[in-house]
């Protein structure tokens, strides 16, 4: 075992590192937008339209990320949409995140009971004015571990990337190797940078939890 | 004119008639206690009165205004009508302060600088003044259910309903929210509401209301509907709540 | 060059044996550990509860693909002999398998309120038969949904085995579509094939959740 060799591709890991954290917020925050409009889209009224959103749930939760990610970046090209590699893992894992956030969403929403909705009209609240004050924070709360956990299970598996050669973190580790031939070393160094990076994420997640929603639990 | 006129109310969930045709004055300042079994119909008209539910046929007028679900100014209506739930429903992530001043600050009727001394105010005349700055999970049932009731009163309303508000309640913590309701109907306030204190219902309504199968069964002041109940139906009412 | 023939097709579904093949090993080695995590979790002694919620921490905060490579690339280093790829592969998918089940079945236990404990000490069972009889039917019921949406993910994770070389569904996937030029067939297929293995178990899931909060 020998890590020496390692030392001098610290830059490469740190920009590996940072093409990571792009591509796990970029397809965060892209999945949010998509969960929020899905959860609403599955509260609406169009039928058709939950039926597409149905549809798009089993079909990105049911297969494997990597196979999406080949879809996005080698079938694609086929109907004339050609992605480099960065954006084509950045839509693959945006759909796919999306599909979680949809339920998890939509899980919060439905966890605020009705009565507080009436509770809210009662005292002569708009339907924003509820949904802004009386929904939103306590749904947040309850849908914030779901989030954030999911949030970290996408950090990690922006790692599928490296298989279409984004130059995420996961990526560099290959040219590392190839360059180096210390293989375990190389892995060994890399699983405790995503190590790093998924703590880090984790303790920051339960910071902010900790400020954000101050009230007590029901008891 | 009656604060509260109710004429011929039908009300139908999917095939169950639970409204049959209900008609009920309240004038201004009366308190009306509505008994009757579960499942009669009282929850279900208290909330046509406030617009929850809209009625099937027949008529609801609160200060002369046809109460409908989709009435113009149903926000404005709604403000000048509280009402209190079996289940408190305070707002969990708002302390008690908030939970008073959210609705008044939102629908503008007071600005900031003044949100505060609402809230001491109201407060104060459900006794719980100390408890300004605690969140609703922190207090016991009691004090939850009498926030509540601080809440409606900071929209100043004209007209209170409440629908078994102490139902819910440990039996020690009953007390102190039927004293608080007292002291309102002593002030002057129109109130209807549903109890199963028929102690309450007999020292402080005007009148008392027995609904029975969606129907106003029999009705009249306390002393006299508890005597001499008119109906077999009242009588083993009155004799199963003893 | 050639064209999409049975023989890719009849390939394709060959290659479910290996996905087959690594679900089983993984379940078969990490259930019992994810048992012994579990427990752990919930022991007297915060030293053991310490160390196994480190475990779980570790292997759940590291890419699955980081887990593979690890111990493709590291058991001959820590054991000084070449090992067959499929016993790396094995550890690897046993310790994924063990954290996250052993993190599901925690929260089962935990979900099993105290008092039952004490019911059972009362009864004068042992604490063994508390847990055997008492408190992991309970515990068993509430985490079924949340085991067998593992199991999706499970399935959905033995792809990556297709990295390093296996010849399961993604791996011949890509064999086939490099042979054939006819990437939009092979992968719809092969995306189809996970999802009639993974659908019926989400569907499965999901009606055991209601269940649950039906009785709730
Ligand atoms: N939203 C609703 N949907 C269907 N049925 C309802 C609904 N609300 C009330 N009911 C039914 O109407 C009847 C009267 O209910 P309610 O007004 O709550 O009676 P009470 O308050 O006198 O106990 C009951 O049989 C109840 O099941
Ligand atoms: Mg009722």
């Amino acid at each position: 075992m020998n890590f020496l060799p390692l030392w001098r591709y610290q830059n490469q890991l740190i920009d590996g590192a940072i093409v990571t954290l792009e591509l796990t917020v970029i397809s965060a925050l892209a999945g949010l937008l998509i969960g929020i409009a899905g959860a609403v889209a599955l509260k609406g009224r169009i039928t058709p339209l939950r039926w597409l959103v149905r549809g798009y749930i089993e079909l990105f939760r049911n297969t494997p990320s990597l196979i999406q990610i080949f879809i996005v970046f080698f079938v694609l090209p086929n109907f004339g949409l050609k992605l480099p590699a960065f954006e084509a893992a950045a839509v693959a894992l945006s759909l796919y995140f999306g599909a979680y956030s949809v339920e998890i969403i939509r899980a919060g929403l439905d966890s605020i009971p009705r009565s507080q909705v009436e509770a809210g009209q009662c005292l002569g609240l708009s339907g924003w004015q509820v949904f802004r004050h009386i929904i939103l924070p306590p749904a947040l709360r309850n849908a914030y571990p779901a989030v954030t956990s999911q949030f970290v299970l996408l950090l990690l598996g922006t790692s599928l990337a490296s298989q279409v050669a984004a130059d995420e973190l996961f990526h560099v580790a290959g040219f590392i190797e190839s360059r180096t031939y210390r293989s375990f070393e190389v892995y060994a160094v890399i699983c405790a940078v995503y190590f790093a990076m998924a703590m880090s994420f984790k303790a920051l997640f339960a910071i902010v939890g900790l400020a954000a929603f101050r009230w007590p639990r029901r008891r | 004119m009656a604060l509260v006129e109710i004429r011929d109310v039908h009300k139908t969930f999917g095939k169950v008639e639970v409204l049959k045709g209900v008609s009920l004055d309240v004038e201004e300042g009366e308190i009306v206690t509505i008994i009757g079994r579960s499942g009669s119909g009282k929850s279900t008209l208290l909330r046509c009165i406030n617009a929850l539910e809209s009625v099937d046929s027949g008529e609801i007028r609160v200060e002369g205004q046809t109460v409908h679900a989709r009435m113009p100014d149903l926000k404005k209506f709604r403000q000048r009508v509280g009402i209190v739930f079996q289940a408190f429903n305070l707002f969990p992530h708002l302390k008690v302060e908030r939970n008073i001043t959210l609705a008044p600050l939102l629908t503008g009727r007071i600005d900031k600088a003044k949100a505060r001394a609402l809230a001491a105010d109201v407060l104060t005349r459900v006794g719980l003044a100390d408890k300004i700055d605690a969140w609703p999970e922190q207090l016991s049932g009691g004090q939850q259910q009498r926030v509540a009731i601080a809440r409606c009163l900071a929209m100043a309303p004209h007209l209170m309903l409440f629908d078994e508000v102490t139902s819910a309640l440990d039996p020690e913590l009953v007390g102190e929210v039927l004293k608080v309701m007292e002291a309102m109907a002593k002030q002057g306030m129109t109130m209807i509401l549903v109890t199963h204190e028929m102690g309450f219902a007999r020292n402080v309504a005007n009148r008392i209301v027995f609904m029975h199968q969606g129907r106003v069964w029999e009705q009249g002041p306390p002393a006299k509907l508890f005597a001499n109940p008119e109906t077999p139906e009242l009588a083993s009412f009155i004799a199963s709540a003893k | 060059m050639r064209s999409f023939s049975l023989i890719d097709f009849v390939s394709l579904f060959a290659a479910l044996r290996w996905t087959v093949a690594l679900v089983v090993l993984a379940l078969a080695f990490g259930a019992p550990l994810a048992l012994g995590l579990a427990l752990g979790r919930i022991s007297r002694f915060a030293g053991l509860r310490w160390a196994m919620a480190a475990c779980i921490q570790v292997i759940q905060s590291v890419p699955l693909l980081g887990l593979l490579f690890f111990f493709y690339f590291g058991m001959p280093v820590f054991l000084g002999i070449q090992v067959p790829a499929l016993i790396a592969v094995t550890v690897a998918y046993t310790l994924y398998t063990a954290a996250f089940l052993g993190e599901i079945w925690r929260g089962g236990l935990e979900a099993v309120k105290q008092a039952q404990w004490e019911a059972g000490a009362c009864l004068g069972l042992s604490a063994w038969q508390q847990f055997r009889h008492i408190i992991a039917p309970q515990a068993l019921r509430m985490s079924l949904p949340p085991t067998v949406g593992f199991l999706v993910q499970l399935i959905k994770g033995t792809s990556l085995a297709s990295i390093l070389g296996f010849v399961e569904l993604a791996r011949a996937g890509q064999v086939v579509s490099a042979a054939t030029f006819q990437p939009l067939l092979t992968y719809a297929l092969v995306a189809a094939i996970y999802f009639a293995l993974c659908l019926p178990l989400t569907l499965w899931s999901r009606s055991l959740e209601a269940r649950l909060d039906g009785s709730r």
